[in-house]
């Protein structure tokens, strides 16, 4: 249905209107924002939603039988379906709101781990991962005395398949990995990794808070028993995030939280349990947050997810082409596959400088270890510079990145 | 915001370029390691100090170009100073970085450090220019190491305002 659509390329300048940030000045330069990977910008028919929530529709969900309450419930319960909806999952109740990827997959280590792992188990993560895909895990194997297995990668940043199916064994009783790598833009062969722990009766949990941004995500062509992304990386608001987990292993899990909505009855003797996804939304949820994530994702929806995976490749092969030509520059990360991610090094200049000076040209990107310690120690470097598109970037502003790291080379020359 | 063109001046590029002082002293009395953990900034200083006076100072490490000068810098100033002056520097650069200290109105020792003070205007680099002070600070007072986020550590309370 979308293959008509997606010959027809991205009209940015439209586009670009609806983002009132991208007219800002940064240093007198007009900003070009190029951290996209960090947090994305909000259009303004989504922050409309939020206000138009806010004006008309606000009251606490699930709970009282006057019509704003109502509104709200239908508005948030309408909201997962559309999250639901662009992640092509099966039901909706798979479906829990969390504040964002890290709480997703914390979610799934104490709501899961902690009720199946026990001492030698084996948890497999790669060298790819964020920290909010290692710590959670190494919590939980403290606690469990269970063991953590990492798949290592190859020099391209292209991770190690023959490697990571090897570390399956007996023990191993869930694989957590991410989908795109945060630091070099890696998309990882994840239909065939959930595949191979399938093959081995073991568990998944996707990382997706890079991928769900830049590609088409299909939960149940993946296959995998859990997903975990952010909204803010969606050009929704922060505080609000999905975990994806298939019905029957949520049904089977402890809840995270306790509190009020996640229970069906409460006696000082016993507890029982709302069924899912009330049973992980403990408390007041982020409404308004989880609404206006809808309305990202309808915003998204409308654009077409190929069309901007299409685009956000024409950036990235145009600027990887344009930053190999300069000499001097590495660009860490070279797999085959990659999205949106450009991460590079300028000789004899600390990413922390050329942070720095590009912001002097109005150039937003990201300096440091980008969350991902395992990924630096691998490429030998303390920290990179990291510029990450979104589909409102365009060809001009990749230029201005490269004449901005020329300038940066001029002063450290 | 103030434009960092007035922080990457000829002088930091310079010290960056062939920091002065630059190695470890064989006969050290007191030495220490720098870290900034969120930045990987890592600097190890080692001194000789003779009585109350710092007889030789030099320092490596990898970091970015605000540390590095700045370290370079500080080395060739506390050279020959007593400890005390040393100290009084480390508090008035602090104080300069994070903006308390207006070296174009009130009295000061830093000398040309005062072209560190750019720093203010950049929360994020506040931390890699006071590195190698604090550093210094925590060799003086026989720490051997000490790390930017260090709660404990008097200077990094200063630079949080706690």
């Amino acid at each position: 249905m979308n293959a008509p659509t997606e010959k027809i390329a991205l009209d940015v300048a439209r586009i670009r209107q609806d983002f009132p940030i991208l007219e800002l000045m940064v240093n007198d330069k007009p900003l070009i924002f190029l951290d996209n990977a960090a947090s994305s910008q909000m259009p303004k028919p989504v922050m409309d939603r939020w206000v138009r929530y806010q004006s008309s529709q606000h009251a606490n969900i699930h709970r009282a039988v006057h019509y704003l309450s109502e509104t709200a419930t239908a508005e948030y319960e309408s909201a997962r379906r559309k999250l639901q909806a662009f992640i092509n999952a099966k039901e909706e109740r798979e479906v829990i709101f969390t504040s964002g990827t890290t709480e997703s997959i914390n979610l799934v280590a104490h709501g899961w781990g902690r009720k199946n792992l026990k001492a030698d188990d084996e948890i497999i993560l790669t060298t790819l991962e964020h920290h909010s895909n290692i710590v959670p895990w190494q919590m939980v194997a403290d606690e469990k005395g269970a063991k953590i297995r990492v798949a290592p990668i190859f020099d391209n940043g292209e991770l190690d398949l023959a490697a990571y199916e090897k570390l399956f064994n007996a023990h191993t009783k869930i694989a957590c990995f991410t989908h795109v790598s945060n630091a070099l833009g890696t998309i990882n062969p994840v239909r065939e990794m959930i595949a191979i722990a399938r093959k081995h009766g073991v568990i998944t949990l996707v990382d997706g808070a890079q991928a769900v941004p830049h590609l088409r995500v299909d939960m149940q062509a993946l296959d995998c028993d859990f997903y975990a992304f952010s909204g803010h990386k969606l050009c929704g608001p922060t505080g609000i995030g999905v975990l994806y987990g298939k019905a029957a292993l949520l049904e089977a899990m402890q809840p995270f939280k306790g509190g009020g909505d996640m229970i069906l009855s409460v006696t000082f003797e016993k507890t029982t349990y709302a069924p899912i996804p009330a049973k992980f939304e403990a408390g007041t949820p982020p409404i308004a947050a989880a609404i206006t994530l809808g309305a990202a994702v309808d915003y998204l929806s409308e654009i077409g997810m190929d069309r901007i995976a299409a685009h956000e490749t024409d950036l990235l092969d145009y600027a990887t082409s344009e930053v190999t030509k300069l000499p001097g520059v590495r660009i860490i990360g070279t797999a085959e596959k990659k999205a949106a991610v450009l991460s590079f090094a300028i000789e004899g200049v600390h990413p922390h400088d050329v942070g720095t000076l590009l912001n002097e040209d109005g150039v937003a990107i990201r300096t440091g270890h980008h969350c991902a310690q395992p990924v630096m120690q691998r490429f030998k470097v303390p920290a990179t510079s990291r510029a990450s598109f979104a589909f409102y970037n365009t060809l001009a502003e990749v230029n201005a990145l490269v004449a901005s790291i020329q300038r940066v080379q001029k002063v450290f020359g | 915001m103030a434009d960092s063109r007035n922080l990457y001046q000829e002088v930091i590029l310079d010290h960056n370029k062939k920091p002065r002082n630059w190695g470890a002293l064989a006969d050290a009395t007191h030495k220490s390691e720098g870290l900034n953990p969120l930045c990987g900034d890592h600097i190890f200083l080692s001194l000789k100090v003779t009585g109350a006076h710092i007889e030789a100072v030099q320092f490596e490490g990898e970091s970015c170009a605000i540390c590095k000068a700045s370290a370079s810098m500080m080395t060739t100033l506390v050279k020959g100073k007593s400890r005390d002056d040393a100290e009084q520097m480390v508090n008035e650069f602090r104080d300069m970085a994070i903006g308390k200290l207006d070296t174009s109105k009130v009295p000061h020792h830093l000398g040309r450090l005062t072209v560190f003070a750019g720093v203010r205007d950049l929360p994020t680099r506040v931390k890699c220019a006071i590195l190698p002070w604090h550093t210094l600070h925590a060799a003086l007072n026989s720490q051997t190491n000490t790390s930017t986020e260090a709660d404990a550590d008097p200077v990094h309370a200063a630079v949080i305002g706690t």
